[in-house]
């Protein structure tokens, strides 16, 4: 599948921001993030705000008609793009609320509990629906399995988490606080890439092997000889890229180095042995360096991932 | 609404021969030719005459060389284009209720004022079957010629898509398969027509009529009769056999 640059730079952004957003209410009810920290809370929530809506608005740059997308909003009974829009909405005023709550009151008790769990529930609902949206496609084997939701799931939270300890080691806050919750994170988006990984080859498999079906009588072969366009046309750009996959063992031992042995040893590792003078020189660069794996992971995510159309073009 | 109806009153849609297409490409281009001035006209194309070509075509033939078990091959010509799947999956993830599959005939369609060109059914469809218009923003796909088959300034035998009109072998047959009397519904029984990748569960109308049994595979493939060498003139007689015998003697 094409990798549209507007798509990864959406699900990267939105993916960090809808994690800070549903994890920074549920830190700061379990006391790990101090609310009576105006200035931290208007640090951790307005990247987040901004992230988010930076992420929904650059997924309208690769429409065909950007001032149309508002009916987007309109099918939810039946869309998973049209559900994931309206939570991106939902999400909104709950987030406001809170942020409101936490940078003007300077505290988030009382009512202001309930805006942290509306924005908990609906930043979690967004990256779910995101997560449905791939899940959903049958024609995509590689993405046709739960694996993909949970990867949403929990890569949006992990590089949240990771910005999240970034900017609270800056007001003071040592990072041995976030240990507990990074180790959870690290383990379920290990076990999610990896479980993904592992299913891939074999899903694909499972279709090619009616390519002959699909084209012929079953128990036959078949050759393609010719294309019916001498040049590439929208099906092959689109939903034929190979650029990734040549590659796609190498992207992978990369990303798992960024994305989640990164974190592993800046966020759950270094904490326990170093006071916090030092760690804020790991834990910024060890940001940086999650972000950058989910990133590569995004692209590998589209890029490895092949459309059973292309057995019509002879791709095995 | 792109929640798909439960059931059409007809289902309309191509059955396709397989064992008659020669893969002449009359169909794509007379789509091509219609369509582009019809339902969802124009079908743009970029660089139409230069290097890297490319176009929205409703309608694309491709050629296989199929191998059975035994080891016989042959051509195998396969157009592909809409099926109007009962489960038509590119209709349900539509965000915007630009596609959508009518209840009366099941043709599925795309609104071009309120597609957004998001893509999203052109990765839904297994088949290949939605292009994207790069020119005017909007997706495009196969109507089954809703603008010729109910065109009542037609006359009633042309009254059917302009690939089925044009196919020069008559591979390409159009009908309701919701009838079980109807042409089309008798020739998928008579012909085993089959549904192209059934486990995508897309239940696609179209039918596909596979290619059909070889007689006397072994004598016609495996012991087909060289032809003989054009070089050899051993069989040569007459006066030509005299100069090539009297030419062969000269040093």
């Amino acid at each position: 599948m094409y990798p549209a640059a507007s798509v990864i730079l959406f699900t990267t952004a939105s993916g960090v921001g809808y994690g800070i957003l549903a994890l920074a209410p549920l830190l700061v009810a379990y006391g790990i993030l101090p609310d009576e920290d105006r200035w931290l809370g208007g640090a951790l929530m307005l990247p987040a705000l901004g992230l988010v809506t930076v992420g929904l608005l650059s997924s309208t740059f690769h429409l065909g008609h950007p001032e149309r997308a508002w009916r987007a909003l309109s099918q939810w009974k039946s869309s998973w793009l049209s559900r994931e829009g309206v939570m991106a909405i939902l999400s909104y005023p709950p987030a406001l609320a809170y942020t409101y709550a936490w940078v003007f009151l300077g505290s988030v008790d009382g009512p202001w509990v309930w805006a942290g769990f509306a924005t908990v529930l609906t930043a979690f609902g967004t990256l779910f629906t995101t997560g449905m949206i791939y899940r959903s496609l049958k024609p995509v084997p590689a993405w046709a399995t739960d694996w993909t939701v949970t990867g949403y799931l929990t890569l949006g939270p992990l590089t949240g988490l990771a910005v999240i300890i970034a900017i609270a080691s800056g007001f003071g806050l040592h990072p041995v606080r976030f240990q507990a919750v990074t180790i959870v994170f690290v383990l379920a988006a290990a076990i999610a890439k990896n479980a993904y990984w592992a299913r891939l080859q074999a899903a694909w498999d499972d279709h090619a092997q009616n390519a002959g079906a699909a084209i012929a009588s079953p128990g036959n072969t078949v050759r393609s000889i010719e294309w019916p366009h001498t040049e590439a046309n929208y099906v092959l750009k689109e939903m034929g890229y190979g650029v990734a996959r040549k590659h796609a063992e190498k992207l992978r031992r990369i990303t798992r180095n960024l994305l989640l042995v990164a974190p592993a040893i800046v966020f759950c590792l270094l904490p326990s042995l170093l006071p916090l003078p030092y760690l804020i020189w790991a834990v910024i660069p060890g940001a940086v360096l999650t972000l950058a794996g989910v990133a590569i992971e995004r692209w590998l995510f589209f890029a490895e991932a092949k459309h059973v159309v292309s057995l019509y073009y002879g791709v095995e | 609404m792109t929640c798909l109806p439960d059931k059409t009153t007809r289902k309309l849609g191509l059955v396709i021969d397989l064992d008659t297409c020669v893969g002449c490409q009359a169909c794509v281009t007379n789509c091509k030719e219609w369509n582009t001035g019809g339902h969802m006209a124009p079908l743009t194309d970029t660089n139409p005459y230069g290097a890297e070509a490319d176009g929205v075509w409703f309608n694309r033939v491709h050629s296989y060389e199929v191998t059975t078990p035994e080891g016989s091959s042959r051509s195998l010509h396969f157009p592909r284009s809409c099926l109007h799947c009962e489960d038509a999956a590119c209709v349900a993830v539509c965000p915007t209720g630009a596609s959508y599959k009518r209840t009366s005939d099941g043709i599925v369609l795309v609104d071009e004022d309120k597609c957004i060109g998001c893509k999203l059914c052109s990765w839904a469809c297994p088949y290949g079957a939605r292009e994207y218009d790069v020119f005017e923003g909007v997706m495009k796909k196969c109507t089954l010629c809703v603008d010729r088959i109910y065109n009542e300034n037609l006359d009633q035998e042309d009254r059917v898509p302009a690939c089925v009109l044009t196919c020069p072998t008559g591979a390409r047959h159009y009908g309701d398969l919701n009838d079980p009397q109807s042409d089309v519904s008798r020739l998928v029984r008579k012909r085993g027509g089959r549904d192209l990748m059934p486990e995508m569960g897309y239940k696609p109308t179209n039918k596909y009529l596979p290619q059909r049994e070889k007689t006397n595979v072994a004598s016609s493939v495996n012991q087909s009769p060289a032809l003989a060498p054009l070089d050899d003139t051993s069989g040569a007689s007459g006066l030509l056999g005299w100069v090539d015998r009297m030419l062969e003697r000269m040093d």
